[in-house]
């Protein structure tokens, strides 16, 4: 296995930073009533995500969550038609129809988050099962949460993947929590030992804040899955800073505040810059650019969303099928 | 034109081998499709038999699954989406329940919320085993829930020829395609076309020309109705006979004109009663033929009731020639005619309209 280059490195940190900035700028959009309905995101969660699905080529698919901005635009999504999409705007990705939610970007390989906990995860390994059928080479990589990690369709489609050895990487962003539930409180055992009843490989990545640590994981099974050797169940333990959405306040205290700290002490964004300038990857002066690059990506990308008109009336009709059956 | 005769699932048989002939990413998946335990994935029972589709076209493509419906059906869904064209053999209707999230919120979804990005041409078989015997497990005729689920196409075919036209149709499709098949039907031979042909979704098969009444019936329903209209003819009335085909979408315009003609419906419908396809059909009438109506609409549906196991009380609850055929003369308000046979020789008190 290569270790990524000094290109792939800074490539990690951009998107790492846009993921950073762009949910901030929703968070605050969110608060100002620029984006109608519920948002999540994955600020703190970023080296997990970028991670992960940097290991993918272009050509690769993937499907994720509710949580689900991160997942397009670490498999390199452009910003604006994702930021049209959370506002309802026609230049959305999804032409307004999506929202956060449901964000998809095809030309990518993103083939769609899901809002229904879990219930993405079959459709990646369907696209796994057509990259076997088809002989094409594609991997598949299925984005979940600890709390799906409890639905019945994750243990159904890693028996199939397992028996069928389909190109699918089951990653489990364990974040410890699902909405306010700890996740130790609902899961029995460890997650990434469950691959073992499957006889498929299952690893646990303990510091999933450290963005090398995910991709060197998810690498290992990115490469089994593309040479035939299989699924694998990738848990990564990582943290999200914000609220299980954004507005939500809940009842109660069901994370107490140092956790929050301890974890925010070790940001996967301030670490990996850290590590950037100390291996001579980039100056710091470089990497400010960086910082102000991305920055005004987003500042674009939400300008994009402002602009763009929303859909006609008639566009809640259409691509309901190929070709419109009539009233 | 060149004909022979088929069963109906002789002609599902048929229609499934041209489709996998016609284009290699066609696949099948599903529970025992190897083996041909159904009889739509082979010649016969051997492996050795002509016409076995593992020796045809080989594992790669014809694929046992695991019993795990949820994930079949998502997974057929995913391979959809990225290239595939399979058609997911779920045995019995019944057992979709267990994949209801993957039908409604990922296989109907998909195109619509990600703006048109994706295409699903994915056909998703199963059998309504319902006569039978079965008991309430296996009797469902689940497809006026599907219905009520916009993103999916659904079909209901009643003759050989149409279910291998249809299948055919729904193979090419690139939308997601539920077929309903009704078991009793199985056996039913019917002349089909030697050559290949598809039949177009969302238009009715006028079963029988007539003047005085309008029947739609749906699946067993269209046979049964069929058998009404052949009686009541000697009592002089004319029954027209409309068989949809597909209910998404729906031929309701065949529908209305017949209406318009005869002033008359009465809907043959063998799900339960309740938001029944005939209910649907009843509904359109209503809007938009209501004056053409001479006579209260009439709905033969399976009572709201589950379905029992034993043959006494369950086979009287479809609709049938009988309790077709008597609200007919309700329509038509021709009384004290000769009623038709029940093939069942069943009580008249235990009839689909006794029980509301
Ligand atoms: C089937 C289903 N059940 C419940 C919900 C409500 N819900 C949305 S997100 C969520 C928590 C999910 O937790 P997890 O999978 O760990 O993802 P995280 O939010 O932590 O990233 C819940 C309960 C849902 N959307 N879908
Ligand atoms: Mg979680």
């Amino acid at each position: 296995m290569t270790s990524p280059d000094q290109t792939t490195l800074l490539e990690m940190q951009r998107r790492m930073l846009r993921i950073r900035r762009f949910d901030e700028r929703a968070s605050k959009m969110v608060k100002r009533g620029q984006i109608p309905g519920t948002v999540h995101t994955s600020i703190g969660q970023e080296a997990q995500v970028v991670g992960a699905a940097m290991t993918l080529d272009d050509g690769d698919y993937m499907t994720g969550n509710h949580r689900s901005h991160g997942h397009p635009i670490a498999k390199g999504s452009p910003l604006a038609p994702l930021m049209a999409e959370l506002v309802g705007k026609a230049g959305g990705v999804c032409g307004g129809k999506g929202g956060s939610l449901h964000l998809a970007d095809f030309k990518v390989g993103s083939l769609g988050e899901s809002g229904i906990v879990g219930s993405s995860i079959p459709i990646a390994t369907g696209a796994a099962l057509s990259s076997k059928v088809l002989g094409n080479g594609k991997v598949s990589m299925a984005f979940f949460g600890d709390g799906a990690a409890n639905q019945g369709c994750l243990y159904e489609a890693m028996n199939l993947a397992g028996v069928w050895d389909l190109p699918v990487v089951f990653l489990c962003e364990n974040n410890q929590y699902a909405l306010s539930t700890p996740a130790h409180t609902v899961t029995s055992g460890v997650i990434a030992e469950r691959a073992a009843g499957f006889g498929i490989a299952g690893e646990r990545v303990e510091d999933g804040q450290d963005v090398l640590a995910v991709h060197a994981a998810a690498q290992a099974a990115v490469e089994r899955a593309r040479s035939g050797g299989g699924p694998t169940l990738l848990e990564v333990v990582t943290y999200r800073y914000n609220e299980h959405s954004e507005g939500l306040r809940l009842g109660t205290d069901y994370r107490n505040a140092e956790e929050k700290e301890t974890w925010v002490g070790r940001d996967p964004i301030a670490q990996f810059r850290r590590h950037l300038a100390q291996e001579g990857v980039a100056t710091e002066e470089e990497l400010d650019a960086l910082e102000q690059e991305v920055l005004d990506e987003v500042e674009q990308a939400f300008e994009f969303s402002q602009e763009s008109p929303y859909p006609e009336p008639e566009v809640a009709f259409a691509d309901l099928y190929t070709e419109p059956i009539g009233a | 034109m060149a004909t022979t005769t088929m069963s109906f699932l002789g002609a599902i048989g048929a229609a499934q081998r041209e489709a996998m002939e016609a284009d290699e990413r066609v696949v099948i998946i599903g529970e025992d499709v190897e083996a041909n335990v159904y009889g739509t994935t082979g010649g016969g029972k051997s492996r050795k038999d002509k016409g076995d589709f593992l020796e045809l076209f080989g594992a790669n493509r014809i694929r046992n699954t695991p019993i795990s419906e949820e994930v079949i059906v998502g997974a057929a869904a995913g391979a959809a989406m990225t290239g595939l064209r399979p058609i997911v053999d779920l045995s019995y209707s019944s057992f979709l329940y267990m994949a209801m999230d993957q039908f409604v919120n990922q296989v109907a979804k998909n195109r619509y919320m990600f703006g048109g990005q994706a295409s699903l041409p994915v056909v998703f078989r199963s059998a309504m085993f319902y006569g039978l015997s079965t008991g309430a497990h296996h009797s469902d005729r689940p497809y006026p829930m599907f219905m009520n689920v916009p993103g999916l196409k659904i079909m209901v075919p009643s003759t050989p020829a149409d279910a291998k036209g249809l299948l055919r149709t729904a193979v090419d499709m690139d939308d997601p395609v539920l077929t309903f098949e009704a078991c009793m039907l199985w056996g039913l031979k019917g002349e089909v076309e030697e050559d290949e042909y598809r039949i177009p979704f969302g238009q009715a098969a006028i079963a029988r020309e007539g003047t005085d009444v309008t029947v739609v019936a749906i699946a067993t329903a269209v046979p049964e109705a069929l058998k009404a209209a052949e009686t009541l003819a000697e009592d002089g009335v004319s029954v027209e006979v409309i068989d949809p085909r597909t209910l998404v979408p729906l031929d309701s315009r065949t529908i209305l004109e017949s209406v318009a003609k005869t002033g008359r419906l009465v809907v043959a419908d063998p799900a339960h009663r309740t938001c029944s396809a005939a209910a649907e059909i009843a509904a359109i009438v209503v809007e938009e033929a209501f004056d053409s109506l001479k006579a209260p609409i009439a709905r033969v549906t399976t009572p709201d009731t589950q379905i029992p196991f034993s043959p006494a009380i369950e086979k009287p609850l479809y609709p049938n020639r009988e309790s077709i055929g008597e609200a007919i003369r309700r329509v038509t308000g021709e009384r004290g005619a000769s009623v038709p046979e029940s093939p069942q020789g069943i009580d008249d008190e235990l009839s689909t309209q006794a029980h509301r």
